[in-house]
């Protein structure tokens, strides 16, 4: 699946576009423990986690994140303007949804996505 | 001025809290920081301050300062102890918390009771609300209500894996107004700056986090003019001749 995909995806809100829409998704990570994160994930991974501190933006920067998906967000004004405009900023790219993290990450292995310690 | 080394435990839950035992009552917590020599005590049940004044009470007869406050858990489930120099603030504090907390009953069959004591340890009512949960504050917010209300916010526990600035947001957020953590008793400061080198530069206190009265350790070594916030923050920044040490 490639990362530019993953707006068109329904339920999915996107906050901030992928720069480069045609990359091909690495792999898949799970976790609201950002040292975990911190820890496990790596480049051009899809990122689904129920945080919205700034720090997702500067983890998933850090790691060089294909993007992230905020789940349990119904309101998108609840999260903080900081991430958004950090995300901008960082171009990295941002997406939520008010489905549940296991939801949305079973679209995304129907939709072929592998997590990061299979395939 | 002459100086006071003042050995200190800045993280301490009374029977307020329901993960603590019920010999965590005002009387028995004084008694044991005097067996101990502790000379300097915080309280810090979680998200709520409704026994600090009888620790204060109970503390104030023994000649123990107690700092009023509380370990508060932020929407990210970071731990944080907010401390106060007087009750009312603290109890100011209490009441943002109370509206950011999610209205729910505490179930007292699974986290245990949450009481309500005076400077006897005698029982005054359960606090039924559930306080043992996130409230919906993330941590900048903490930072900025706290200090707008004269208080001091150390993040606890760091080294810890959950419930820690540094497990559930990975990086210290950039901005944050951070001149202190705390880190457990299981590791030195010089072995926590090893395992998360993004704490130097950092005061680092250790405390028992006492859920028990044997949790009491008094690691922390303070040197100061008096026991008062303003006289902490000097000792946290080094100044003035004032100092932590982590014995």
């Amino acid at each position: 699946m490639k990362i530019g995909e993953v707006s068109r995806l329904p339920d999915i809100t996107t906050l901030v576009l992928p720069r480069t829409p045609e990359q091909e998704i690495s792999g898949g990570y799970a976790s609201d423990l950002l040292s975990c994160v911190m820890a496990r994930a790596g480049a051009g991974n899809i990122w689904v986690t129920l945080q919205t501190h700034p720090n997702v933006v500067a983890v998933a920067s850090l790691l060089d994140i294909a993007g992230v998906i905020i789940t349990e967000c119904a309101d998108i004004a609840k999260i903080d303007a900081a991430t958004i405009e950090k995300a901008r900023e960082e171009s990295v790219a941002l997406f939520a949804t008010p489905l549940t993290t296991f939801t949305i990450i079973a679209r995304l292995a129907r939709a072929g996505v592998l997590g990061i310690d299979e395939g | 001025m002459s100086l006071l080394y003042l050995p200190a435990e800045f993280h301490l839950h009374t029977v307020l809290s329901a993960c603590a035992e019920i010999e965590m009552l005002p009387p028995l917590i004084i008694r044991q920081a005097q067996k101990l020599g502790i000379q300097w005590l915080a309280v810090t049940d979680h998200n709520s301050a409704e026994n600090a004044g009888a620790l204060i009470e109970a503390g104030k007869r023994a000649g123990i300062a107690v700092l009023p406050g509380m370990e508060v858990q932020t929407r990210e489930e970071v731990h944080l102890l907010c401390l106060f120099d007087e009750l009312e603030p603290a109890l100011a504090w209490q009441e943002q918390v109370y509206q950011h907390l999610p209205d729910l009953p505490n179930r007292e069959e699974t986290f245990g009771s949450q009481l309500v004591v005076d400077a006897e340890g005698e029982f005054l009512r359960f606090q039924e609300r559930l306080l043992q949960t996130s409230t919906s504050l993330s941590v900048e917010q903490v930072f900025t209500m706290v200090e707008a209300l004269g208080g001091l916010v150390i993040p606890a526990h760091v080294d810890r894996p959950a419930f820690s600035l540094l497990a559930n947001l990975g990086i210290i957020p950039p901005g944050l107004h951070i001149t202190a953590a705390e880190i457990t008793p299981r590791l030195t400061p010089a072995q926590a700056l090893e395992r998360f080198p993004q704490l130097a530069g950092l005061t680092l206190i250790t405390n028992g986090d006492a859920h028990r009265l044997s949790e009491m350790a008094g690691r922390t070594l303070v040197r100061v003019a008096e026991p008062t916030l303003a006289e902490l923050r000097l000792a946290l920044a080094g100044a003035d001749g004032r100092k932590v040490w982590v014995t």
